[in-house]
């Protein structure tokens, strides 16, 4: 195996004593490892990029869950946006609607690209195609962004993890806007170190989120909590270009949540136990979706 | 490394809702079949952990038997997928288990018909991806660090040289094997890691050996 970088620490060292951006190391590392040629591993983002526009524009125009749990809020935000300015700023409500679209799409069972899991399928995406109306990047630069988003789920996802039943909502939603944040810097040209930054205030920012999804759905927290994810990794973006940095290295900071979620009780582990899937309202919707009637329970 | 390829990470591209319960979960129902090589006359699935209580919410259950008709995580005809195992005469059943389990994805899945059947037990881990951790009643201890190869065959003279002389002409270094079998002369199953990827014209190539059942890469 010719792994390049194995932590965040050996992928911004590399990046900084070889004189390349993160989602080039990125590259160059699945060239390496898949024995395929640069053409075919850009190729091959490029179709997950076009997925991901596709789910956006299909969320956009309005969908609806077979629960009908979810579905419509990305249409809603963006009448919003056309009538009012947002108080939170443009930007940050486009990627805001972006990510809801993406995963009501998710939860009326359509065509995503996983980043890095279906749940967590908002962030990356939103982001991404709400950051391009003000950087206005060119295609490869489009491509290189899931690439950087890729490096750092690359890490998170050997070092901890990026499953809700493992780990909870923070290893997905959590990952996810981290590695959002960290392609936000690359593509608003900050440096590899601050691309690292980013990673680690988002994800600190979401340490201990557990994955209480109502009914067992994809759908209730799970969509507005992307939708908050993508708006945590463009601040937390904002801030590494400012210069501020995370007192608490990147790689701790993931190794924090990885202990977090092996201490989180199973309850609040994708299991629809606990959480808001346990709340009374929970309970009714869930009783709702299934015809289940609760007092015969 | 379990995730060795940034398209673990962004991907797979598939139908929703969830990329452990969903995606994976085709992928454990696309093991099961590949393995069994032709479409079951029955499938029973048994459910664990997290997959118990959260299946029908996720469409688990209509992602194992989307993997077991063939279906690959994007294709859309996963979300009716009990509809056409139906029309097809498939019979589909579904247990939700209480036992503990290692990891909280775990799925147990015997398919097959009059002249067959296959068990294997497989997990999800996590953005899409699966690993399999039994195979009719063998244990199989995969470090997910390397591509891994199942080969079921009849346990005869000649047929473990077979597929390591092929995997030699093709250069492949094998960094891991183990052989097992429940009786003398009978199914057998070698399980190979190796260092280099593995294509699918090799799998091809690997089944045409004699005595050679079945053959499947679970690992990537």
């Amino acid at each position: 195996m010719k792994i390049l970088f194995r932590n965040v620490a050996e992928l911004v060292e590399r990046c900084e004593s070889e004189g390349v951006s993160i989602s080039e190391l990125m590259i160059r590392q699945e060239m390496a490892v898949r024995e395929r040629s640069r053409e075919e591993v850009f190729g091959q983002m490029e179709e997950n990029l076009k997925v991901m526009e596709n789910a956006v524009e299909e969320g956009l125009q309005g969908v609806k869950s077979h629960s009908g749990l979810t579905g419509g809020d990305a249409v809603l935000i963006q009448n919003y946006m056309k009538n009012h300015t947002p108080l939170s700023g443009n930007l940050l409500m486009d990627a805001v609607s972006k990510a809801v679209a993406t995963n009501e799409v998710n939860a009326a069972m359509g065509t995503i690209c996983a980043t890095p899991t279906a749940g967590s399928a908002g962030c990356v995406p939103g982001t991404l195609f709400a950051v391009k109306n003000q950087l206005n990047p060119t295609r490869e630069q489009m491509v290189r962004y899931l690439f950087t988003s890729g490096a750092f789920g690359f890490v998170v996802a050997n070092n901890a993890s990026i499953s809700g039943a493992a780990g909870g909502c923070q290893a997905e939603v959590g990952s996810a806007a981290g590695m959002a944040a960290a392609a936000i810097v690359e593509m608003a040209g900050g440096t590899p170190a601050q691309s690292a930054e980013a990673m680690a205030i988002t994800l600190k920012n979401m340490l201990g989120l557990v994955c209480d999804p109502v009914a067992g759905l994809v759908e209730v927290p799970c969509v507005k909590r992307n939708a908050m994810g993508a708006s945590n990794a463009v601040v937390a973006a904002d801030m590494a270009l400012a210069g501020v940095t995370s007192r608490i290295p990147c790689d701790e900071v993931i190794d924090a949540m990885y202990k977090i979620g092996q201490t989180m009780p199973v309850a609040l582990r994708e299991t629809a136990q606990g959480g808001l899937a346990a709340t009374p309202t929970g309970r009714e919707l869930e009783a709702k979706v299934y015809g289940i009637n609760l007092k015969s329970e | 490394m379990k995730f060795k390829s940034v398209f673990d990470i962004i991907g797979p591209v598939m139908i929703g809702p969830s990329s452990s319960h969903t995606a994976g979960a085709a992928r454990i129902g696309r093991v099961a079949r590949t393995l069994f090589g032709r479409e079951p006359k029955w499938v029973t699935v048994h459910l664990y952990g997290s997959f118990a209580k959260t299946y029908k919410g996720h469409g688990t259950d209509v992602a194992i038997v989307g993997g077991v008709l063939d279906f690959e995580t994007w294709d859309t005809r996963i979300s009716t997928s009990l509809d056409l195992a139906k029309e097809k005469g498939i019979k589909v059943q579904f247990e939700e288990e209480d036992a503990h389990t290692d990891h909280p994805n775990t799925a147990r899945v015997r398919i097959g018909d009059e002249d067959g059947d296959l068990e294997l037990v497989g997990i999800s881990i996590g953005g899409g991806k699966a690993e399999i951790t039994e195979l009719n009643g063998f244990e199989l201890r995969l470090s997910g660090n390397h591509p891994a190869i199942l080969v079921m065959h009849n346990d005869r003279f000649g047929s473990i040289a077979s597929v390591t002389q092929t995997l030699a002409k093709h250069e492949i270094n094998i960094g891991h094997m183990e052989v097992s079998r429940k009786e003398m002369g009978k199914e057998a199953l070698m399980v190979i890691e190796v260092d280099q990827n593995v294509s699918d014209d090799l799998l091809r190539e690997l089944e045409s050996c004699d005595h050679i059942l079945q053959v499947a890469k679970v690992v990537d």
